[in-house]
């Protein structure tokens, strides 16, 4: 099931790398002891080592190191046990520094892969290429100001992981499904928080297009692209453009290109054209990082369940369809809330529950599981009602909406409206006889084969009590009596 | 031996490296720093005599590990001082000549 790209000379294979930026959660920055908190007042956050006055040194935060080492155990990556800081040179306003402390030749992760999970229910394994650390750079705003750009280095000197996957992305579904798994994997770690729009992640994509089994073709990086939507239209627009070019006989350059969400092109950043020099060198302010493997291990050994381990679980043990698995694990908080109500009850009826009236009442309430409609206590003892068969799964839908409406747990609604279920025999068959005396037409032509009337039967019988009694109970009792009656109705050809 | 790196110095790279390092270079100075940065290329270049094959690189002479620091907030707060040798300044913004793409 390879994606392809129609072209007027044939078909095309999109080859896609996608290089993520992930703000690691930390108290202070990577080199410096200054706060990391997001929208504090410009250069409050700021240190003189973060705006590089002579003299400052550089020393690392533990916590980030930590953090980058469990990322790359959640990406079943290598983890180098020395690893070398380098100083990439450039120029710009937001960099007082003159360069980024970042890892180059030797990063501290090395290659590791992630699973992404495609929409028909298949997986592809998407490879890892490197994680290394490094410094955010500032802020800079260009539309206070006719002439000016305000500057304000808050994050400048955040700790940010690098992670790089290989060109292995072949459509803008699979690179969708591949950001979207690994900001999974990095929030079950609590590593970053994965939000897109206050930039805790930031992607450059690289796009190219081939001919079926060729070599890679020059690629161009598309830079900054701040929301899963805009990298997948940049994607599509990228390699339509570079076919385009092909196809017309031209060459694509190497370059770096902007994603303008406003027309939803890419164009090319001109003033990186001579930039990508950027003369790395070990920094001489930092020795090189040495781990010891037992450091590795311990950190292993505390590492949480992920998400795709969590996904096998809930298969394994609660008997759950892979869809279903697949679409509880895809928030962390939704899998707890579903592991909370599933504890001691049939997981398949919570699954059912949290997937149907609890969802949609949620979206219709633009709440999140966080601030759920019902608490997992409640919808638990909701649960319990329809398997202990006090209440129908009728009645439930019914008693779930009150819930929501009163605060009140099931039972007080159950009780105040006097809606529990009737599974007393006795009780039902006097419905049952009662209806079916008054109807005593539509029993014959029952007789005579119109096999539909059972579910009118039954809609009476129900209508007539409020819908409190067990349908189970009732489709026995209904399926006798009427047995009972047809071998009278055969005898006799009629009816008493 | 390779001897193309400092061999290949020429006064369009002495332009470049110039102009990547935000250093101006006049016209006329051009010929004497490439002498000057060829001499010291061909001085650190003696060490490719030496065969360093399997030889892992000293990155320090004492015995001495990389210090790392705990998670915790101890500097920043000082915005006055960030902003001391700004030319120019608003609001606790540095403001600089319009740097847009």
């Amino acid at each position: 099931m390879t994606h392809v790209i129609q072209g007027n000379t044939g078909d095309w294979e999109l080859v896609v790398g996608i290089e993520v930026h992930a703000q690691i959660i930390s108290k202070s920055k990577l080199f410096s002891g200054s706060a990391t908190n997001f929208g504090a007042d410009p250069n409050t956050q700021v240190s003189l080592i973060d705006v590089a006055f002579p003299g400052m040194l550089p020393v690392i935060n533990e916590h980030c190191i930590e953090q980058a080492i469990r990322t790359g155990l959640a990406l079943k990556a290598k983890i180098n046990l020395t690893s070398v800081f380098a100083r990439k040179n450039y120029f710009y306003a937001d960099l007082p520094q003159g360069y980024q402390i970042s890892q180059y030749e030797y990063p501290i992760v090395g290659n590791g892969n992630v699973v992404i999970d495609m929409h028909d229910g298949s997986t592809r394994v998407i490879g890892i290429e490197r994680l290394h650390l490094e410094q955010d750079a500032g802020k800079s705003l260009h539309d206070q100001h006719h002439s000016k750009s305000f500057i304000d280095l808050n994050r400048s000197g955040i700790a940010l992981m690098e992670i790089v996957s290989k060109p292995d992305i072949r459509s803008s579904e699979e690179a969708i499904n591949y950001v979207t798994k690994l900001c999974l994997i990095l929030q079950y770690i609590g590593v970053c928080n994965g939000n897109m729009s206050e930039g805790s992640i930031r992607c450059d994509v690289n796009v190219s297009v081939r001919k079926h089994n060729e070599a890679y073709r020059t690629r161009a990086e598309i830079k900054n692209i701040n929301s899963i939507r805009f990298m997948s239209q940049a994607i599509d627009y990228e390699a339509r453009r570079q076919i385009d070019a092909y196809e017309r006989g031209l060459q694509i350059r190497q370059e770096t290109r902007l994603f303008d969400p406003k027309n939803g092109e890419t164009r090319s950043m001109r003033s990186k054209e001579n930039a990508n020099d950027y003369r790395y060198f070990p920094d001489p302010d930092l020795l090189p990082l040495t781990l010891t493997q037992k450091y590795v291990d311990a950190i292993k050994e505390k590492l949480p369940e992920l998400p795709d381990e969590r996904k096998k679980r809930f298969i394994d043990n609660y008997k759950l369809s892979s869809y279903d698995a697949c679409l509880l694990v895809a928030e962390q908080s939704v899998a707890d809330f579903f592991e909370s109500v599933a504890k001691g009850r049939d997981p398949k009826m919570v699954c059912n529950w949290m997937m149907g009236d609890f969802a949609s009442a949620m979206k219709r309430m633009t709440r999140t599981i966080d601030n759920p409609p019902v608490s997992a206590d409640n919808l638990g003892e909701l649960i319990d009602l329809i398997y202990k068969n006090t209440i129908s799964g009728h009645i439930a839908k019914e008693v779930f909406l009150t819930m929501i409406e009163t605060g009140k747990t099931p039972t007080e609604i159950v009780i105040e409206k006097e809606l529990k279920q009737v599974t007393d025999s006795d009780v039902i068959e006097v419905s049952v006889d009662s209806i079916l005396e008054s109807n005593t037409n539509k029993v014959i032509e029952y007789f005579n084969g119109k096999d539909k009337l059972f579910g009118f039967f039954v809609g009476q019988v129900m209508k007539a009590t409020n819908g409190k009694i067990n349908p189970v109970i009732l489709n026995e009792i209904l399926k006798k009596r009427l047995e009972s009656l047809k071998v009278l109705f055969n005898e006799d050809n009629d009816l008493l | 031996m390779d001897e193309s790196i400092f061999m290949s110095l020429d006064k369009d790279i002495v332009r470049n490296i110039a102009n990547l390092a935000r250093i101006e270079v006049l016209e006329d100075e051009i010929d004497s720093i490439v002498k000057e940065l060829s001499n010291i290329l061909q001085f650190v270049e003696q060490l490719s005599e030496v065969n360093t094959d399997d030889i892992i690189p000293m990155t320090v002479v004492a015995d001495m590990k990389l210090p790392l620091r705990a998670d915790v907030v101890t500097d920043g707060n000082c915005r006055d001082k960030v902003l001391i040798n700004a030319p120019e300044s608003f609001d606790g913004f540095f403001l600089v000549p319009k740097v847009v793409e």
